[in-house]
């Protein structure tokens, strides 16, 4: 006996209703309050901004990919790895996941028509287009060269364009802001019956704890940009020490946020790898309440350790044991997840198709990123590492080969819902593969680099170090990396937008994922839910078996009670 | 503050179609107007809505949070100049605003009460209070920003105090005696003092833009309380702003005592 709700609804019939199709022209996308819709406005807007990033990335590389002065001078280079890294964090990564395909992904996995506040939704992707575009002035007026933490004393003083540069992110700020607020409400707020705490899917705990993170540090980011501002506009002197103020209270302002804005940027991907890891291997998720607590724990503990990015600040040094001693309990919450990852995996029958490929990639990748930071939390190699390409590889490590990469396996994984359409399979596999080689090439040499004492934001490590011949190899190794991380890129998202008129049409539920999204059509209608769905065990996957006459998978029903159609006692 | 809505909201079964039907993705609904349609009922709406703006306050407080931190770290390394330079604010216009602000937040609260009970005139009476208050509050504001600036008592950049300024603290200079002034061995001051001028105007302008946003706000919902939108199903939006305005309040009744009455 098959079940009405998981029974693909005919949706390769295109003439039936979906969000895509439900209204046309210009303004029914510019003025909607339709989540999905904001969501791919949001997809489409960050994927640019981060091929822009990526350009800056690829002038870096060359310029490093000899000693000496390659394609450009010392101050260009500072504004290219100053606009590489605002650009990539403020644009991109920090909005990403959650404001891209959270925005698509969380009403529906939640059972819900949309998010609690419609319009704030639309008014934080606008207001993120509004920093963009300021982001945009300060490439065209002058560029920055502050690197992305607008560190005083050079920022107040420096005449490259500061104060666009912060107004910008104090209105991403306060886009990621809403972004999150709108989350939180909406999980409390409009979660059917029978979908409680512990029925959601791990991918909304994720966003809930980093929404937690956006809510509670963002402001802090806002006031200290601010005050950076207005102490370039008018000589606030809040920072500035020949007035009394001090420029070290604004690397503590600035951590503050910044250290919690590294979990805004790993926990939603972390959310994306435990839906994908459980599908895959067709199992339900291992230890699901010790990932959700952990989100929550990650989210809480990672407000304490910001002066980890100051051992060599001349903060006291009591703070910079304790923080030392703090940064090694964040660990602990993500190292959880990471066993429970495998310990799903364990005795799985795993498919390695694209999303799962990208997924092992973040759990490899991310565990280097990870244990490399502990190195960094540990007081006395942290001083010898800090500030050098160690540190560089370290964060790109979590922030590329993690946050990426589990961005990727999100997109891939809901391509299908998204877009209605099949991307080419053998593709998605080489360009997996691809991004794993051109990645590790680029960065792990890095790691050698850094702990040989190559000092991060240099343009030139020849006469400018001295003699260092043992870093050229490794900086043309990197370069390559980089060039063939970029191909990947690229083919990557070649594939994807040739799916968009030759793919396959999506069945409801290609993959085998029992969270609710894959209960409606792909795409989904408009209302996303023509009846309010049932709700069941998120990772009850073994429930769903490809049905080769339908193309994907649908409920095999098991005791099937008729009050409970979705909800099978036995798992 | 919950208590009374719980009283005067309608159980959920006076709305018609009631939690489990689905509705239609439509924008508005004649029987029920102002229910977004991914709403079940009025309640979960408004409920919603307040934990959305008790969320936003907490950033609101957050933001703030950065510069009573500024506040803490420096008065604790340079007391001597909070203790100097706090003479030279008027303590008695802080102290009338105190009070100005505290009965616009009293006003503000009989307004949301009015709204739960259809006052709809009552309503437009207590919100046009609170809008009156604010503007005395910004009035006299300015009238202490001007004070400021004629003196030369600026933020630390612009810190040059004019021979003749003196401290508006009555109590440390009886009316025309201006040699008290001799205590003050520099003329400007305890070095950096102007650093408790930056502040000052940090803390305060904030606080006045906050002002200003509410009155927007206030302003706003006047506007829709005179088309007659409130009533005692859908009084949301009243509340929220009489929320967010109690924040303005209360952040207020930290500053005074913070900037005006240090000992
Ligand atoms: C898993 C545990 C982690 C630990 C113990 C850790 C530890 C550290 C430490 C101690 C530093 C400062 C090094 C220095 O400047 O001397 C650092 C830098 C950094 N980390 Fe991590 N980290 C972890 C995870 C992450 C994650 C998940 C991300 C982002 C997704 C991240 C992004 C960064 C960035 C961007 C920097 C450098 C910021 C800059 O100076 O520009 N880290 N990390
Ligand atoms: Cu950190």
């Amino acid at each position: 006996m098959s079940d009405l709700l998981t029974e693909p609804r005919p949706a390769a019939a295109p003439s039936m209703d979906n969000y895509l199709t439900h209204a046309r022209g210009f303004w029914s996308w510019a003025l909607t309050l339709d989540h999905k819709r904001i969501g791919v406005m949001y997809l489409v807007s960050i994927v640019a901004s981060f091929f822009l990033g990526g350009l800056f990335a690829e002038l870096i590389r060359t310029e490093l990919i000899g000693p000496g002065r390659t394609i450009m001078g010392k101050d260009m280079y500072n504004q290219v790895f100053t606009l590489h890294g605002a650009v990539m964090v403020f644009l991109f990564i920090i909005p990403g996941i959650p404001a891209a395909l959270g925005n698509f992904v969380l009403p529906i996995m939640l059972g819900a028509k949309d998010v609690a506040f419609p319009r704030l939704n639309l008014a934080s992707y606008y207001l993120w287009i509004v920093g963009a575009v300021f982001f945009v002035f300060v490439l065209v007026l002058g560029g920055l060269d502050t690197g992305w933490t607008f560190y005083t004393p050079y920022s107040t003083t420096t005449d490259t364009r500061v104060v666009l540069a912060v107004t910008g992110a104090f209105i991403l700020g306060f886009s990621s802001i809403f972004t999150g607020l709108n989350f939180i409400a909406t999980i409390h707020m409009l979660r059917p019956p029978g979908m409680t705490w512990f029925r959601l899917p791990l991918f909304l705990w994720a966003l809930y704890a980093t929404a937690l993170i956006q809510v509670l540090a963002t402001p802090v980011l806002g006031i200290t940009l601010f005050l950076v501002g207005v102490e370039r506009l008018l000589g606030l002197g809040i920072f500035d020490p020949k007035l009394g103020g001090d420029p070290v209270l604004f690397q503590h302002f600035f951590w503050f946020y910044s250290h919690p804005a590294v979990y805004i940027m790993i926990l939603p991907g972390m959310g994306i790898i435990s839906e994908v890891i459980s599908v895959f291997s067709r199992k339900h998720i291992f230890g699901y309440k010790f990932i959700a607590i952990s989100s929550i724990a990650i989210a809480l503990l990672g407000f304490l350790v910001w002066g980890h990015h100051m051992f060599t600040s001349g903060q006291s040094k009591l703070a910079s044991v304790i923080f030392s001693a703090l940064t090694f309990s964040v660990s602990i919450p993500s190292a959880i997840k990471v066993f429970n990852w495998l310990a799903t995996m364990y005795k799985g029958s795993i498919a390695l198709l694209t999303p799962m490929l990208y997924a092992l990639t973040f759990i490899f990748l991310f565990g280097i990123g990870g244990l490399t930071g502990l190195f960094l939390g540990a007081l006395a190699t942290d001083v010898h590492l800090h500030d050098t390409y160690f540190i560089v590889a370290h964060f790109h490590y979590v922030m590329v080969g993690g946050t990426l990469s589990a961005f990727l396996a999100g997109i891939h994984y809901w391509w299908p819902k998204i877009t209605g359409r099949m991307y080419s399979e053998f593709w998605g596999r080489i360009g997996a593969l691809m991004v794993f080689v051109g990645f590790n090439l680029t960065f792990f040499p890095q790691f050698a680099l850094g702990s040989r004492g190559m000092p991060r934001r240099y343009y030139d490590y020849g006469e400018m170090l001295g003699e260092h011949p043992e870093f050229y190899g490794y900086h043309f190794l990197s370069t390559l990396g980089s060039y063939l991380l970029g191909i990947a890129l690229f083919l990557v998202m070649i594939y994807l937008i040739a799916s968009l008129f030759n793919g396959h049409r999506a069945v409801a539920n290609p993959w085998g994922g029992a969270t609710l999204e894959w209960q409606c059509s792909s795409p989904p209608p408009h209302d996303n839910f023509p009846v309010q769905p049932h709700v069941g065990d998120p990772y009850a996957v073994r429930n769903f078996q490809y049905d080769p006459d339908v193309g994907g998978y649908v409920r095999v029903a098991q005791t099937a009670k008729p009050e409970h159609p979705l909800h099978p006692s036995a798992h | 503050m919950a208590k009374s809505e719980s009283t005067t909201r309608p159980p959920d079964d006076a709305d018609p179609g009631s939690v489990e039907a689905p509705r239609p993705h439509a924008a508005a609904d004649h029987h029920r107007p102002f229910l977004a349609h991914h709403y079940q009922s009025y309640k979960q709406q408004f409920e919603a809505g307040k934990l959305g703006m008790w969320i936003f306050l907490l950033t609101e407080i957050l933001l703030f949070g950065g510069l009573f931190c500024a506040y803490a770290v420096y008065r604790a390394n340079h007391p001597e100049i909070f203790i100097y330079a706090h003479h030279f604010l008027d303590k008695n216009l802080g102290a009338i605003n105190t009070a100005v602000l505290i009965f616009s937040s009293f006003t503000m609260a009989w307004g949301v009460r009015c709204a739960q009970l259809n006052q709809r005139k009552l309503l437009m009476v207590m919100l046009s209070l609170t809008l009156l208050c604010a503007c005395g509050f910004l009035g006299i504001k300015y009238v202490e920003y001007k004070h400021k600036w004629e003196d030369g008592l600026l933020w630390a950049g612009k810190y040059h105090p004019v021979e003749h300024a003196e401290p508006a603290d009555h109590a440390a200079r009886p009316p025309g005696r201006p040699e008290a002034q001799s205590a003050l061995q520099r003329p400007e001051g305890p070095r950096y003092a102007g650093i408790f001028f930056s502040i000052y105007f940090m803390m305060t302008g904030l606080h006045g833009l906050h002002v200003l946003a509410g009155m927007a706000a206030i302003a706003w919902i006047l506007v829709r309380a005179a088309n007659g939108h409130f009533n005692s199903h859908y009084f949301g939006p009243v509340d929220y702003v009489g929320l967010y305005w109690h924040l303005v309040d209360l952040i207020w009744i930290y500053l005074f005592p913070l900037l005006y009455l240090i000992h």
